[in-house]
């Protein structure tokens, strides 16, 4: 009975993973290099588990105790242990190799890539978009306010034309590399798409980055992947890919910080002549 | 293995303590047998504890709509499930209660080197479990901020339990770690100074080695634990900034600033990562020793497993950062900690081949401590390997934060070494009681724990693909990734788990109606050669041998030995002791 088990476990995982229904989603993204890598790895782990499980199932077999069976004496085999170790570190070294050439690839963005900051905070996404010059402008978590939720530096000339998003939808651009750089203005957070295969934490305190080109049009939602309190599950977001028509016309609807401030001078003005109209 | 010169005893014999009172032997007592045990009773006893919580956030995941607990609950479950798992059972368990039962027996010791010492341990180690249940019943309950306990969202408001809770699992954690260094120190002196003539290093069974080298990490690693509880209990009561940057709180402007949490997270898991293998290595031991045993073969290539166990020990303290790939930090570290992750595979990959080549040409036994070793090829091998995609940084990217790591974490350190543990308790429970555990029972809660801890954990990893990240109280309306088909397997899932709940109760009726009504244990009933096994009475009593300590002329792995004509020969019989096979003149010398 043991030996058959054995066996029905390694045939059974082999054919789960075959004929799984429940695997990546399709992907959106410039990313399939790391999708390869996980075939690879897939590939290259699966040969293994079943070769020595296969093994160890031959083993169970054929050395089980019956009256006269005595177990060999062997204590060591250095052949044998060095031909393990090298066959092994070879293996080990060809899953490293093209992991480490495609995470080169993941931590640096192209020049070309446009930044876009996401700010989380429990629990819910903003976005903020550089503007005509394509600087964002500096922040500190000290200045925000009810009538400065970025906590922009006022100051910085680079930030007048950003362009704030208190949403939690952002548009992107099909085929155009952006640089997500991330901000968090409380606890941790993680700007995680399924369908870009790229994810990485909120810090406040710091901000950090990934980069991504989108290259299928669609709606995909962003979710956050580092326990961020009670409301963790439901902090959720949404990213549009658009064509490039529509995504100008959704940008030509957003408002700069100095349109924004602009107008909340304005409204302030209007309360003051209100009020001392009465 | 050849016989070497024994050498004279360097110390005479001290006097242990003898017991004046039914409470010094009972209670308070300081005979290393019984503090493991109180360990192991203590251990499981909380660890029934997390085991419960884990089929309320079962039930949770498979039916949403039935919102069995809150979200809050939810966070606080998980919370609580792991940190008890990973620190209060295992640890505990590997070191505590294996630790004390049998270095001392193993190694040929009357006792630990501090008795007194060993006791206090125990009883430190008990408050610390005391005040981190009493969280589940102060205002606002236990802490759910999550096992790992990252700051900054540990003690601000949007996480449950961070009104007391998480400062009772702080100073439950400090409590702990004190506990453990007292018990800790004395487990690796005991070994280095206490181990009787004729007993070297390279005698030793690979349980204590295991037990030896995972207390040397665990003594290195829990300070950076200590310390960074102690910062955060600072942040939290005196409003330092450790690990509290300037930020907002729902709106409002917190005093904090300057800090990092990012600091937190080394800290963590400098202690984190040799953490798994302070649970794994005493495993790796304990089960090369079992496959020996029920193989009726030597272990396969010992010495290169001794220094495996040592190897791996020693790289574990180079790779914490790989839980770390997405936290932000320096993405440079992600070349080197990918690097030194997977050349831990190597040593680790050499002792999964020397476990299925003791087996080759052995005499297996498919005893139920046997079908637990193979239960934990299994699952350690499947675990190990998902560790190649995990600890690859880029494949990481993907899959880190989603199902895929608790699926890995939970057969690789949480189903391996505990199929490893309740092995060693069917090994070891004749020792210990007098008395075997029923077989038909224990065959049962075998193949139902082993085939149902497979059935939970080897589809989870498929829902990480899709995706689905952890730490989810419900997948809500995520059509695109949470299908229907999904919501299906967390069902089937939670019936598995339900299933191996309802297994270990079976165990634990067996545990104690076996002490009762078992059947009485013939004297070393597995024929093992360590030393445990030849004290003069079965249980053994306080200090152990008889009036003079056991001498060693050999290794713990005579098994099968040519021109022996038993198939093990005991550590303490010397070779002209040894009964010959007809036609041998000698040990491996046949008659001419």
């Amino acid at each position: 009975m043991v030996p058959f088990i054995l066996l029905i476990i390694i045939i059974g995982s082999v054919l789960f993973h075959l004929y799984t229904p429940w695997y990546s989603t399709p992907i959106a993204s410039n990313w399939s290099s790391i999708d390869s890598t996980i075939e690879l790895t897939f590939a290259m782990t699966g040969a293994v588990y079943v070769l020595v499980l296969g093994f160890m199932t031959y083993c169970v077999i054929k050395f089980r105790s019956t009256k006269n069976r005595k177990a060999d004496y062997e204590p060591e085999s250095k052949k044998a242990e060095v031909v393990l170790t090298v066959l092994t570190t070879i293996g080990v070294a060809g899953l490293l190799a093209p992991g480490l050439i495609v995470w080169d690839d993941y931590v640096s963005p192209p020049e070309e890539a446009m930044p876009i900051e996401a700010m989380g905070q429990q629990w819910y996404w903003n976005f903020r978009l550089p503007g005509e010059d394509g600087i964002l402008g500096t922040t500190d978590a000290r200045n925000i306010s009810a009538d400065n939720p970025f906590g922009m530096n006022e100051n910085d000339p680079n930030g007048k034309d950003d362009i704030l998003i208190e949403g939690d939808t952002l548009h992107l651009e099909h085929d155009k590399p952006v640089k997500f750089l991330l901000r968090s203005i409380d606890v941790l957070h993680n700007f995680y798409v399924p369908q870009f295969r790229a994810k990485m934490d909120l810090v406040p305190g710091m901000v950090t980055f990934y980069w991504i080109r989108p290259t299928v049009t669609g709606i995909y939602e962003i979710l956050c992947a580092e326990l961020c309190g009670v409301g963790h599950h439901a902090m959720r977001g949404e990213v549009q890919v658009d064509e490039a028509s529509d995504y100008q016309e959704w940008l030509s609807d957003q408002l700069t910080f100095e349109a924004i401030q602009e107008q909340a001078m304005l409204e302030k003005d209007n309360k003051l002549a209100l009020s001392k109209s009465n | 293995m050849s016989e070497s010169i024994i050498p004279e005893s360097e110390l005479e014999e001290v006097e242990l303590y003898h017991p004046k009172s039914w409470w010094t032997e009972k209670v308070f007592s300081q005979d290393a047998k019984l503090i493991a045990i109180q360990y192991g009773l203590t251990a499981f006893a909380i660890g029934f504890v997390a085991l419960v919580l884990s089929w309320f956030m079962r039930i949770q995941i498979a039916f949403p709509e039935m919102a069995i607990i809150s979200e809050g609950t939810y966070y606080q479950f998980i919370t609580m499930h792991g940190m008890i798992m990973v620190v209060y059972l295992l640890t505990a368990l590997f070191l505590g209660a294996f630790g004390n039962y049998m270095i001392p027996l193993m190694v040929g010791a009357r006792d630990m080197v501090f008795p007194y010492l060993n006791m206090i341990s125990y009883w430190t180690y008990l408050i610390s479990v005391l005040v981190l249940f009493v969280s589940f019943f102060t205002p606002g309950g236990p802490t759910g901020a999550g096992w790992t306990l990252y700051p900054p969202q540990a003690i601000l408001g949007g996480t449950p339990g961070q009104e007391t809770g998480i400062i009772l699992m702080l100073v439950s954690l400090c409590i702990f770690i004190v506990g453990f260094t007292m018990g800790g120190l004395n487990y690796v002196i005991t070994i280095l100074q206490a181990r009787t003539r004729g007993m070297t290093l390279m005698r030793m069974p690979l349980t204590i080695w295991g037990i030896f080298t995972a207390t040397v990490l665990a003594l290195f690693a829990f300070p950076a634990l200590f310390v960074s509880a102690v910062m955060m209990l600072f942040d939290k009561l005196l409003m330092t900034s450790f690990f509290m940057p300037a930020l907002v709180e729902f709106g409002e402007n917190l005093t904090y600033g300057g800090g990092s949490p990012i600091l937190f997270q080394h800290l963590f898991w400098f202690f984190g990562h040799p953490e798994v293998y302070i649970v794994a290595l005493p495993a790796f031991g304990i089960v090369s020793d079992l496959i020996s045993i029920h193989a009726r073969k030597n272990i396969f290539g010992f010495r290169m497993m001794v220094w495996a166990i040592v190897g791996i020990g020693a790289l574990s303290f180079i790779v914490w950062a790989h839980h770390m790939y997405v936290s932000g930090m320096n993405p440079y570290f992600g070349f080197f900690f990918a690097t030194t992750t997977l050349i831990i595979a190597v040593p680790t990959a050499l002792k999964v081949y020397n476990w299925i080549l003791t087996l080759w040409k052995g005499n297996i036994h498919l005893t139920i401590p046997m079908l637990f070793c193979l239960g934990f090829i299994v699952t350690f091998l499947n675990g190990g390997l998902t560790g190649l995609f995990l600890g690859n940084v880029i494949v990481d990217v993907p899959l880190s934060d989603t199902y895929f790591v608790v699926a890995h974490f939970h057969m690789v350190m949480g189903i391996a070494p505990v199929l490893v543990i309740l092995g060693a308790i069917y090994h070891w429970y004749p020792l210990i009681t007098g008395k075997m555990l029923h077989d038909g029972m224990g065959r049962f809660h075998f193949w139902v724990t082993f085939v149902g801890s497979y059935l939970i954990y080897f589809p989870m990893h498929y829902l990480g693909f899709i995706g689905i990240p952890r730490r989810y109280y419900e997948m809500g309306q995520t059509e695109a990734l949470y299908t229907s088909s999904a919501a299906d397997l967390n069902i089937f899932i939670t019936v598995a788990a339900l299933a191996v709940g309802f297994a270990q109760l079976v165990f634990i009726f067996n545990v104690f109606w076996s002490a009762k009504n078992g059947q009485v244990a013939e004297k070393n009933p597995w024929n093992a050669t360590s030393l445990e096994w030849r004290t003069p009475e079965q249980p053994p009593i306080h200090g152990n041998f008889g009036k003079e300590l056991p001498v060693v002329y050999r290794w713990a792995y005579d098994y099968s030995v040519p021109g022996a004509e038993d198939d093990f020969i005991p550590q303490d019989v010397p070779n002209e002791k040894v009964t010959l096979a007809e036609g041998y003149s000698e040990l491996g010398v046949e008659k001419t």
